[in-house]
């Protein structure tokens, strides 16, 4: 090995251009398949940390995923809600310390409208224990104030003290609009890379408001009721979409799940979010495994790349191997001097992606968070990551054996005159 | 005498073809011979030198080299002795591109801890062996860190026969290494080489179709006569 070693290196340099090219076409399939990689962990991860410190997500009885699905993201219309007094009544339960309760059904250009109390600013948690932030004005305190997420501030290009008003139902077009009563934004959260980004929170008496003089999900002809006369009326909600429940202590969480399980006033249901969402999470498995697919294919065509460049080279490269075998190669130094070249080029070339990644996640990484709410690591490869590495350099090898093994056949059958 | 070189009875016939291509009855070769062989393209040759070499192995007789029946090694143990024991020259490209002249002299060295040992013998270290052999075969001192493509056709011949010669090799093939040259310059490299294998006191095998070359030689055989295969044109 050793009296090949500088053979190998000097063949290498004088076909450099050659190698530097299938070098770059490795490198750039394994930053590929990384980038995927790691997008799909760091997409799983945002998504398990769209919620945190919540002990228990409850609603009317219907299926977990679903409840998780407009509780936490936002998505679909809940069929049926949960009445007031069993929110009252939770709330005073001795083993809850708090309550947010989350009312859906409204949007503003798409983006959801939320009905919840000021105790959503205060215990609402995301990713790591994370607590919400303002990073301009103030909660709502006010009747017709709203605090917009950042992305739907941004996107529609909000600032405070902007006047909206929202429409009725979810969607984008063909909504009748809560036209008479605007809302005034008084905050703009800070970036969460959760679905509070796309929110537009107001108060649970303001989405009563709005609907006063509504019925059935229309207004009601001839009766209109002015956003100064509303406060005359009774704001107290009668019914939310769901209601997110923290505990005095994490271990009654079971007792209280069923508890609620067999609530008397309604029926009800109670999930744990992190069960909930890896459930949602695993319904999503065909897609990363799809992604997953698509850069393994990115990765052999590479390799194929790689043999077919060595294997093309080797017709020229046939008198070399001649030369070295009549001055005392033997058929399996010709074998290793090529596996070698081939191992070198994938472990070179695998290295250069991890590298292009890194590079890449770094140079991108906030604008991606800023676009896409993605956070992206930038980071070591991760254990499961050097795996996959260890995989693409050891096929890279496998691949640079069957050139090896040409060169081999070759240097038998040519002995020393070769016929080219 | 022992035989340097012996064959005897023996029979090559390439994979697939049903006559055999080459038959000889005997030759031997001393240590310090200069044989010439003579033969037109198709003679036999090319089998005889890749016989001799250890390359091929004969279906049928005795390939003998310094003793050792190389036609009973393993391929393994034919390589180990070609590369001890056998230097080669070929009609042309014989060097590899990328190396440098000193590099592809030494290159019999890198396999073969035998050469590179008797190398040393005569030398402090093997880049002197192997410039004391480039300036023997008039090759200035400045051409040895040149790379080898960018040599003449002459010169590049003579690396080649430097490179056979390095480690004093018993045996020195050379397959038609003067077709690529000009009559003037054939004369002078073949005195070259001639004179090279003496000292190292290597015999030399020197194979041409160029009758003319000939002269130069004491003993002279002809393919025609020494190969009695039925297949062989001469």
């Amino acid at each position: 090995m050793n009296h090949l070693l500088p053979l190998a290196l000097k063949s290498a340099w004088n076909r450099r251009y050659t190698l530097s090219l299938t070098l770059i076409a490795i490198a750039l399939s394994v930053t590929l398949l990384l980038g995927i990689e790691r997008l799909r962990q760091d997409a799983r991860a945002g998504f398990a940390q769209a919620i945190s410190g919540t002990d228990l997500v409850v609603g009317a009885r219907s299926s977990p995923v679903q409840l998780m699905l407009y509780a936490v993201f936002r998505l679909g219309e809940a069929t049926q809600n949960l009445g007031w007094d069993s929110v009252q009544a939770l709330a005073a339960h001795p083993a809850v310390a708090w309550t947010i309760p989350l009312s859906l059904g409204d949007s503003h250009r798409g983006y959801p409208v939320l009905g919840t109390t000021p105790a959503y600013f205060k215990h609402f948690r995301h990713g790591d224990k994370q607590a919400l932030r303002l990073a301009q004005g103030k909660p709502f305190a006010g009747l017709f104030e709203t605090v917009l997420g950042a992305e739907a501030a941004q996107r529609l290009g909000y600032r405070l003290g902007d006047r909206i008003t929202l429409a009725h139902g979810l969607g984008d077009s063909g909504l009748t609009e809560h036209g008479d009563k605007p809302f005034t934004v008084v905050g703009i959260l800070a970036r969460t890379g959760t679905p509070v980004d796309r929110t537009v929170h107001i108060g649970l008496e303001a989405m009563e408001a709005i609907h006063l003089d509504w019925q059935g999900g229309a207004p009601l002809r001839g009766l209109t009721i002015p956003p100064e006369l509303v406060r005359k009326f009774d704001l107290t909600p009668k019914a939310v979409t769901a209601v997110l429940v923290g505990l005095k202590t994490r271990t009654g969480v079971f007792a209280m799940q069923r508890y609620l399980s067999n609530y008397r006033g309604e029926p009800l249901m109670a999930v744990l979010p992190g069960v909930a969402l890896s459930q949602l999470w695993d319904m999503l498995t065909v897609a990363e495994h799809a992604l997953l697919a698509i850069s393994a294919l990115v990765v052999a065509v590479s390799f194929a790349g790689l043999v077919a460049v060595v294997l093309a080279g080797l017709g020229e490269r046939r008198r070399e191997l001649a030369i070295l075998r009549a001055n005392g190669a033997r058929p399996r130094d010709l074998f290793t001097l090529l596996a070698l070249e081939g191992s070198a080029i994938t472990l070179a070339g695998a290295v250069t992606g991890a590298l292009l990644l890194t590079a890449l996640t770094a140079a991108l990484g906030p604008w991606v968070e800023a676009h896409y709410g993605l956070a992206l690591r930038t980071a070591l490869p991760s254990p499961e990551e050097l795996q996959l590495l260890a995989w693409v350099v050891g096929v890279g090898t496998l691949a640079s054996l069957l050139p090896g093994y040409r060169a081999y056949r070759l240097s038998l059958a040519d002995g020393l005159t070769p016929r080219v | 005498m022992t035989a340097l070189l012996a064959l005897e009875d023996v029979h090559y016939r390439w994979p697939g073809q049903d006559a055999p291509c080459l038959e000889i009855a005997r030759l031997q070769v001393a240590a310090d011979e200069q044989v010439f062989i003579h033969g037109a393209s198709g003679s036999g040759k090319s089998t005889l030198l890749n016989l001799l070499a250890g390359v091929l192995v004969p279906q049928r007789g005795r390939v003998e080299a310094l003793g050792q029946p190389l036609s009973q090694l393993t391929a393994a143990a034919r390589d180990r002795f070609r590369v001890d024991h056998v230097g080669l020259i070929f009609q042309q490209f014989n060097l590899i591109p990328y190396l440098s002249v000193l590099d592809n002299v030494l290159l019999p060295c890198r396999f073969s801890a035998r050469r590179r040992q008797r190398a040393l013998e005569s030398a402090a270290s093997l880049h002197e062996a192997a410039g004391a052999l480039l300036a023997h075969l008039d090759l200035a001192p400045e051409m040895w860190r040149r790379n080898a493509t960018r040599l003449s056709v002459g010169q590049q011949q003579r690396v080649a026969a430097a490179r056979a010669l390095i480690g004093r090799p018993e045996i020195v093939i050379a397959d038609e290494p003067t077709s690529a040259l000009d009559a003037a310059r054939q004369d002078a490299f073949l005195d070259l080489l001639r004179r090279e294998c003496a000292a190292a006191r290597a015999a030399l095998l020197f194979v041409s179709h160029d009758q003319r070359l000939a002269a130069h030689f004491s003993r002279r055989l002809d393919m025609a006569e020494l190969n009695r295969a039925a297949g062989a044109t001469s």
